[in-house]
């Protein structure tokens, strides 16, 4: 049963965006749109093995519900934040830098997620991952402390990737 | 699939013409947003600057789309703005990467 | 797919209101970045500014041209989501190459607001597979 299904669909998830996309770009659910679609998320599926990359194995839907609210709070409150230090500068009181953090992820899937939150709140930017050290290179604009930031990116963000991904 | 009946058609009144202020407003605030964008990417200092000014002039294209969209009731603007943002990543990806080395395809 | 019967002017009150909100401070946040973008110093700091239009610009617009689809066609009309989802997944992609490319270009160039090789060995773009 599951290698017969690992064979039909070896990246659900995958296959599963791509039906959803097509039916959203196409703004109907007539049943030939349903047909190419799953056409189309089969083959996206059977193309995607050729790359050779793993599925992602996703676990705790509850954290990821958790986790997508956290950064959601986060990019408005940083929104904020970098709109001030544009509209009033003396109002900022750290200063913009390039810091590093120690990070005990090692999972890609979990890697590239956590360069999207990262770089998605205004502030902080992804700038590079070295996974032989394990040190983390980012650009924050109002650094004031290094180590409120690690703790932040740690506990906040890195605990629940790796309940999610590891 | 209706879920909220539509109200019949009323003559120019308040809400009508806040939403068509706001969105002019809207489309100003972009079209400047735009012209910053443009300065970056006219006087930028350094390469890297022009390429930022460049990521950030097709995001506020987009958005000015949509606007008009909304503005003219029209959903073709949508595919319009999904295709721009798709093209200038790729624009973006391509400029970075010929920063870095030089060339685009190594 | 075209509706030319469409006008915002059939649009309940409501959501008339909501839909000039969210538009006025999608296009407020973009402005404000772009704006960032002329007046913060150094490139790393004007790195961030964009990032202003791309996440909660462009979602404040993009659920207000939801809203406003949604009501007026009296069905759900979500495909703006595919935009949201698309300028998440690419934009991070997008900029971490920049700034690294930049930094490449500066450790090359020797300037000084970058950070050194020896305080972050291995980490500074670049470094993987030149020793020195």
């Amino acid at each position: 049963m599951s290698r017969a299904f690992r064979r039909v669909l070896p990246y659900p998830l995958l296959s599963l965006s791509i039906f959803v996309m097509w039916l959203l770009l196409n703004q109907s659910v007539t049943p030939a749109a349903l047909t190419f679609a799953a056409v189309l998320a089969l083959g996206g599926g059977w193309v995607m093995t050729a790359l050779g990359q793993e599925s992602p194995r996703i676990r705790r839907p509850w954290t990821i519900v958790k986790l997508l609210g956290i950064v959601f709070v986060d990019i408005v409150h940083s929104n904020i934040a970098v709109a001030r230090i544009i509209l009033r500068p003396k109002s900022r009181r750290g200063a913009p830098g390039f810091m590093a953090v120690p990070l005990d992820m090692r999972d890609p899937y979990g890697l590239a997620v956590l360069a999207i939150v990262l770089t998605s709140t205004p502030g902080t930017i992804w700038t590079n991952f070295s996974s032989s050290s394990g040190m983390l290179l980012i650009h924050v604009l109002d650094l004031q402390d290094e180590q409120m930031w690690i703790d932040t990116i740690k506990n906040r963000y890195e605990r629940r990737l790796m309940e999610i991904f590891e | 699939m209706r879920f909220l009946p539509l109200p019949p058609a009323r003559p120019l009144d308040l809400p009508f013409l806040v939403l068509d202020w706001s969105l002019f407003i809207a489309q100003l605030f972009l079209g400047l947003a735009m012209a910053c964008a443009a300065y970056r990417l006219i006087f930028g200092p350094r390469a890297q600057d022009r390429v930022l000014g460049l990521d950030t002039f097709y995001v506020n294209a987009m958005l000015l789309l949509l606007t008009y969209g909304i503005r003219i009731a029209s959903a073709v603007y949508f595919e319009v703005a999904l295709i721009i943002g798709m093209l200038g990543f790729v624009g973006t990806v391509a400029l970075s990467k010929f920063i870095m080395r030089g060339e685009v395809i190594e | 797919m075209i509706d030319i019967d469409l006008t915002f002017k059939d649009l309940p009150a409501w959501a008339a209101y909501v839909t000039a909100l969210f538009v006025f401070l999608g296009s407020s946040l973009a402005l404000i970045g772009s704006i960032g973008l002329l007046r913060l110093k150094s490139f790393y700091e004007r790195v961030h500014a964009p990032t202003l239009g791309a996440t909660l610009g462009t979602g404040f617009i993009l659920v207000a041209s939801m809203l406003c689809f949604s009501v007026l066609r009296g069905r759900l009309s979500v495909h703006e989501i595919l935009i949201a989802v698309f300028l998440t997944t690419t934009t991070p992609v997008a900029m971490m190459l920049l700034v690294r490319a930049a930094l490449y270009r500066d450790r090359v160039e020797n300037n000084r607001e970058v950070p050194e090789s020896n305080k972050y060995k291995g980490v500074v773009s670049g470094q993987q597979n030149r020793p020195d």
